[in-house]
């Protein structure tokens, strides 16, 4: 049983800058939690704060109810796997994976059981024998997941441990993780840059952005809901369109305005949650999916808007394309069946059923 | 076919061979080594004058009597290996250097450590200071040395009167004359081997650190198992080549006690030096200095084998 907890964490450097700003973040025992954010957002350093690498300016951490502040990673119990792997070079891949149980004194022939154990989960049996100099990139970082898994720790922590490899074997890894995960049942914090990573691996994923979280959820939750801005544009790929309006009109009668001639009633059960932003600059928020192609059959709260294509990028199974609101680039996905050609006017429609309201103010989704 | 021998075999595809053997010592003139060997000639010419030449002479000297007018084949060598003095000489240069080259190490190891956690600015300013003996001709500091340690009235005897202690004839007694050449030895050499092993460990990823850390080493662990084997290869030449210097060592030994007192401090080189050049017995100070070789070409067989199987297996 190992839950993880922080209260009010906060890290800084020279009294200056602060990379951390005080976060609270629960973590259940066995939960996959992804970390995810920009590049010094700060999530690198509070996985690093909870294996002990960094210290706290301030706050608290406890991992399985025990307050970890002041103890020592040695003492901590978690396993970690580092971005660039951090494999001793000087030893065999089995050297490797018993360094931990070593120091530990555990029994020889214990330490050969749980390595082999990690070895079969992780398919590297037949490496054991090499040195870390012999491996591809993807070998490396199955042995950096077995040197984990063979400790048995409460907490794993992994820090952007995909980065360093090509994209075909990332997806191929990421699976792998989850896999892991799926067997071994560790509570698990991740860090990652790359959101695509963070959706598909997370039990909850935490949003962070300068040093703070913007949203902790699970990830249909987030994609679908995002609470702020930034999370609405972080998650999601391509990202989200955002575009200046207003709402106009009174009681249940509200429309969106996006231009003078381009105006369209909002769904009736929106009208109440908008109805306190009447007549302010907005902002609209609509994922490229909900900018489809015109459809033959009409459904309610979808409104038609004819565009002329700026660029279009067949992907296969959809075409982007890129094409403006009263000004603003936004992007679109249709049909691959559909003859968008950039220069040419396509029929599309926007589905307002799925409609963000963002207010500039606070950057809230409201 | 960056050396050029594509376009010269090209003509003779075609049909008109040029005469080979012009065409061949083009080839040769031409090839990337040959102009290599040519510049490097000049270098080869000063290596060889004042390297090679120097070392089959004095092998040539240490076969001839002492005036130099007879070859006497290997008495000169049979008669310093039945000498008590060489005896003593062999013992006091193998203790000075090994115990110097230790100790030099040791301390050079400890503090690289120290000085890479030390961080940024502090540690520039630590770094020229702890050099500062490295780059005081050793001549110059032995004497400084020798003012502090030598007589009644050095540094160090005033500050044992200081606190209540008898004065100490350093100089004059063996043990303590060879630990203080050893010492002054130590002074001199450490900041290269902390420099050598600070740049090195420099180089060490830290996440191998932070590995170890979580993986549950203490820091005596962590150099155990981390800085040791990371640095092995860097130990071993910085060894071996201060080995080297340390047997030649002339200029610390010879200001500090000049092989007294009774010839118990003195090393292959001051004796030759004794031997050779102040009592006029050439010969005997080549045959002296000549027994440095073997005893190098040993280490060096042993040292430089390790780290030729290290350097393949990429560590």
């Amino acid at each position: 049983m190992a839950q993880v907890t922080l209260r009010k964490v906060s890290k800084s450097y020279d009294q200056h800058v602060q990379a951390v700003k005080g976060i609270d973040l629960d973590i259940a025992d066995e939960e996959f939690v992804v970390l995810v954010g920009p590049s010094g957002c700060g999530k690198t350093t509070t996985l690093r704060m909870i294996a002990g690498l960094e210290e706290i300016t301030g706050g608290e951490i406890t991992i399985a109810g025990e307050v970890v502040n002041d103890i020592p990673p040695r003492d901590r119990d978690i396993a970690m796997v580092f971005q660039n792997y951090a494999l001793y070079p000087h030893m065999t891949v089995f050297d490797n994976m018993a360094f931990g149980l070593k120091l530990r004194k555990f029994a020889k022939d214990e330490i050969r059981r749980r390595v082999d154990e990690a070895a079969r989960i992780l398919d590297i049996g037949e490496l054991l024998a090499r040195k870390p100099k012999a491996l591809s990139g993807g070998q490396r970082q199955r042995v950096a997941m077995g040197r984990a898994i063979v400790r048995h720790p409460k907490v794993f922590l992994f820090d952007e441990p995909l980065s360093n490899l090509d994209a075909k074997l990332r997806v191929q890894m990421r699976t792998e993780i989850k896999k892991v995960h799926q067997t071994v049942r560790t509570t698990t914090v991740y860090v990652t840059h790359d959101q695509v990573e963070a959706m598909t691996l997370a039990d909850r994923v935490v949003v962070m952005n300068r040093g703070v979280i913007e949203q902790v959820g699970p990830p249909q939750e987030l994609y679908h809901s995002p609470a702020t801005r930034f999370v609405a544009g972080f998650i999601g790929s391509p990202a989200m369109n955002f575009i200046p309006c207003r709402i106009q009109g009174r009681g249940n009668e509200l429309a969106l305005r996006l231009a003078d001639n381009l105006s369209f009633p909002l769904p009736p059960e929106r009208t109440q949650r908008y109805g306190a932003y009447t007549d302010r600059e907005m902002l609209l928020g609509l994922r490229p999916e909900h900018l489809t192609e015109l459809k033959d059959q009409a459904r309610p709260n979808m409104v038609r808007l004819d565009s002329r294509l700026d660029v279009t990028e067949p992907m296969g199974m959809e075409i982007l394309v890129h094409f403006r609101i009263n000004g603003t680039a936004v992007c679109g996905r249709v049909d691959p069946s559909v003859r968008a050609i950039a220069g040419e006017t396509l029929p599309m429609s926007a589905d307002l059923n799925h409609m963000h309201l963002i207010d500039p103010e606070t950057d809230r989704v409201l | 076919m960056a050396d050029g021998t594509t376009t010269v075999s090209a003509p003779a595809l075609r049909g008109f061979a040029p005469p080979a053997r012009r065409s061949s010592l083009r080839r040769f003139a031409q090839r990337r080594s040959t102009v290599a060997v040519l510049m490097c000639l000049p270098l080869i010419c000063l290596i060889a004058g004042l390297v090679v030449y120097p070392f089959f002479y004095s092998i040539w000297l240490s076969l001839l009597n002492r005036a130099m007018t007879r070859f006497i084949a290997l008495f000169n060598y049979r008669y310093l290996l039945r000498s008590d003095t060489f005896q003593l000489v062999i013992f006091q240069s193998c203790f000075f250097a090994i115990t110097a080259v230790f100790f030099k190490a040791l301390i050079g190891f400890i503090l690289a450590h120290v000085m890479h956690n030390i961080s940024g600015k502090d540690q520039k300013l630590w770094r020229g200071v702890l050099l500062v003996p490295w780059v005081i001709p050793p001549a110059l500091s032995t004497l400084g040395w020798w003012w502090m340690i030598s007589g009644d009235y050095s540094a160090i005897n005033w500050l044992l009167e200081q606190v209540g202690m008898h004065p100490v004839a350093w100089l004059a007694s063996t043990w303590w004359a060879r630990i203080w050449v050893v010492a002054v030895n130590v002074w001199y050499g450490t900041p290269f081997f902390m420099i050598m092993y600070l740049a090195t460990l420099k180089s060490v990823p830290d996440q191998l650190y932070e590995a170890a850390a979580i993986d549950g080493a203490t820091w005596l662990q962590k150099i155990r198992y981390i800085s040791l084997p990371m640095l092995r290869n860097i130990i071993s030449i910085t060894v071996l080549f201060s080995l080297i210097v340390t047997f030649a060592n002339f200029d610390i030994v010879e200001n500090l006690t000049a092989g007294a007192p009774a010839n118990t401090t003195h090393v292959f080189a001051t004796y030759a030096f004794q031997l050779g050049i102040q009592s006029g017995n050439i010969p005997l100070g080549a045959a002296v200095s000549l027994f440095i070789f073997p005893i190098l070409a040993i280490f060096s067989i042993f040292i430089l084998r390790g780290v030729g199987r290290r350097a393949q297996e990429g560590i």
